[in-house]
């Protein structure tokens, strides 16, 4: 499964080499041999641009991103007794990483977030949150010399989870957003669309949407599909209100959100097919989040854009869960939406 | 032209929803129009071609709306809502909503609250479209409604909802109308999306690409009991913007507009908003850089579903865009 290998590859923001490869890999070399991508490149900040021409005439140009990186910590001091400082790369939370495992630099050496007993906290301690700030990374050193050799200022930390397959469900880190770009593989798999497909592997989404823009503005797309792992909220609550989205009840369409105001004819499009194939789809709660869409749809005279995301439990934590059944579903939506999408689906008559 | 301000406020439209009031302002300036198009994102561009093929300028006004959407039914039918734009709780409670299909709903505010004697919180209230249950409610995660409140002159002036920014759609409407000749290429877009992120200007922008913008939007006012200090005030005439919090117009753009007004003894006067900004503000960054101004129509209430505007001030816009449009 692609996203075991994208899920466990390290891709903070700012340093997205290893899951680049792995994209690369599975676009280029395991890539179906009958239907293969045309061009695949790189670009000055590191997205991944792959295109794959389709067959019909007067093509429309569709960008489908998807970005590489994800949140994590990067190292900004050391400590006499060998601990790192850190701070905070993207929206990491608090609460969830005090006691957890990630990796730290290139050859992923092993940190412990430290963090004082259970047995030793007074009762005002047990219930503060520490600040990152105030959080240290137990890498094992023992002196600042040391732990500024093996993981010097800007080193970067990621989760340590693996990928585990529990069923119907899946359980990993990074599925925000390593599902996206797994959707995206599947998507550049098979038969020619009619329209051009210019996928775009991002980088910086997480700290700001970065690569997204300068891809949107090479591309100058017709129309965009964000492709992404989104929020879903859906344990137990005592009151009436929104789970945001559902897992098990397919993909999530955007209507709007922080960042962007999704297209309705592209809304239109995904709900129609929806329907009239049968697959279960969820409209995402409104208002929540953003997405590289925010910055793809101001790209140059404007893109019509939509965000499409499999809803993923604990996301932003160390470890997040996801459906199978919505996976699928989600591939299937887009490349059934993807067949029917023509110069009409954009008219405004 | 207070019919067509009428028409205008009561049109639906909030941002990302733009269909309804660009089919009708489409109506009132396709037979004035040299070109017309739809941007990618809908905003309405109408070009009027000058005689010189002088200068590009663009003169924009934004025809979207603040508005709210439904982000959840309950079991019930109650729809919960999030904001689109810059949506007060103080002025939702009680506040009828319609939806793009005509659906009226109710603006309702949950009893059971800690602290009923502060402001709710937006996530406190809901709409209520008359459902008993999820599966017979008409609206839907997704649908966005407008806060509706007839229109209504008194004296001079005039009241209504979304006087931001469809006062200036009819400023600009009204200026293509009366516009004899100008040496100017002159593109008048009639933008959406500016309650939430100014992306309709801006990509509009891009795709024509000025040497010139002024932005023709709503400011507030500093002559209500107990305001906020400021310079503006209702019948006083246009004001010419020198700043607001999004932006610094552009020297020469403002003096063009003074300059003008003087020259035709308009009245007007000079503004700097603390907090809010315009289409300008998007604009004067697009590719390299567009020289950007903005003509404000001082408005009271801002945001509230009963914006006031003085009659003399609209039509005092017309005459000093006219002149501004006169010569280069």
């Amino acid at each position: 499964m692609i996203l075991r290998e994208l899920s466990e590859a390290v891709g903070v923001s700012g340093d997205e080499g290893d899951v680049r490869t792995v994209v690369l890999d599975a676009i280029r070399e395991h890539a179906d041999k009958l239907h293969p991508v045309d061009e695949v490149q790189v670009d000055t900040m590191g997205n991944v641009l792959a295109f794959k021409r389709g067959e019909g005439r007067q093509r429309l140009r569709v960008m489908l991103d998807a970005h590489m990186d994800e949140i994590g910590l990067m190292v900004v001091g050391h400590d006499s007794d060998g601990f790192l400082r850190v701070r905070a790369v993207g929206g990491i939370d608090p609460r969830l990483i005090p006691g957890t495992l990630f990796h730290v630099g290139p050859d992923r050496i092993p940190g412990v977030i430290g963090i004082k007993p259970i047995h030793l906290l007074t009762d005002q301690e047990s219930q503060k949150v520490s600040k990152i700030e105030d959080l240290v990374v137990d890498i094992g050193a023992k002196s600042k010399d040391e732990a500024d050799k093996l993981a010097p200022l800007g080193t970067y930390a990621a989760f340590a989870t693996p990928f585990r397959e529990l069923g119907p469900t899946v359980s990993g880190k990074a599925f925000d957003d390593r599902v996206g770009c797994a959707v995206l593989v599947e998507l550049l798999q098979g038969e020619r669309f009619r329209c051009d497909l210019h996928a775009a592997f991002t980088v910086q989404e997480e700290v700001g949407l970065r690569g997204a823009r300068i891809a949107a503005y090479a591309i100058e797309p017709d129309c965009a599909f964000a492709l992404e792992g989104t929020i879903a909220d859906d344990i137990p609550k005592d009151k009436d209100v929104s789970p945001t989205t559902e897992l098990g009840k397919g993909p999530a369409i955007t209507v709007m959100d922080r960042s962007f105001i999704a297209d309705r004819r592209l809304v239109r499009l995904l709900t129609d097919t929806a329907e009239e194939l049968g697959i279960a789809y969820q409209i995402k709660q409104p208002g929540i989040g953003g997405t590289d869409a925010g910055a793809i749809h101001v790209a140059r005279g404007g893109v019509p854009s939509v965000t499409v995301a499999v809803p993923c439990r604990y996301i932003h934590s160390p470890v997040a869960l996801l459906s199978l059944d919505d996976f699928n579903n989600t591939v299937r939506l887009m490349r059934e939406s993807l067949s029917r999408l023509t110069r009409r689906t954009l008219s405004r008559d | 032209m207070r019919d067509l301000i009428r028409k205008l406020v009561e049109s639906y439209g909030p941002s990302g929803v733009e269909e309804q009031i660009r089919g009708v302002i489409r109506a009132e300036v396709e037979p004035l129009a040299d070109e017309i198009r739809v941007d990618p994102l809908g905003s309405l561009v109408v070009r009027k071609q000058g005689s010189d093929g002088g200068p590009r300028i663009v003169l924009d006004a934004h025809m979207d709306e603040i508005g709210v959407m439904v982000t959840y039914v309950d079991e019930k039918g109650f729809a919960r809502f999030t904001n689109i734009g810059g949506v007060r709780p103080l002025n939702c409670v009680g506040a009828r909503v319609a939806f793009a299909d005509g659906t009226m709903g109710v603006i309702g505010v949950d009893e059971k609250r800690d602290n009923t004697g502060k402001i709710p919180k937006l996530e406190q209230l809901y709409i209520d479209v008359g459902a008993t249950s999820r599966d017979d409610c008409p609206v839907h995660v997704g649908d966005a409604a407008v806060f509706v409140r007839p229109f209504v002159s008194q004296g001079t002036r005039l009241i209504a909802k979304a006087m931001d920014d469809r006062v200036g759609c009819a400023v600009l409407i009204e200026t293509l109308r009366q516009l004899e000749d100008t040496p100017y290429d002159a593109y008048f877009v009639f933008s959406v999306r500016e309650e939430t992120t100014l992306a309709g200007a801006q990509t509009s922008a891009y795709g024509i690409d000025p040497d010139l913008a002024i932005a023709v939007d709503v400011t507030t006012t500093g002559d209500k009991p107990e305001s906020q200090p400021m310079a503006v005030a209702l019948g006083k005439g246009p004001a010419v913007k020198v700043q607001d919090s999004g932006m610094i117009a552009h020297p020469k753009v403002r003096d063009l507009l003074v300059q003008r007004a003087k020259e035709a003894g308009i009245p007007y006067q000079l503004e700097v908003l603390e907090r809010g900004t315009t289409d300008a503000a998007a604009m004067q960054l697009v590719r390299a850089g567009v020289p950007s101004g903005c003509l404000s129509i001082p408005c009271r209430y801002v945001h509230t579903p009963s914006e006031m505007v003085d009659e003399a001030d609209v039509q005092n816009s017309v005459r000093l865009l006219l002149e501004v449009l006169r010569t280069v």
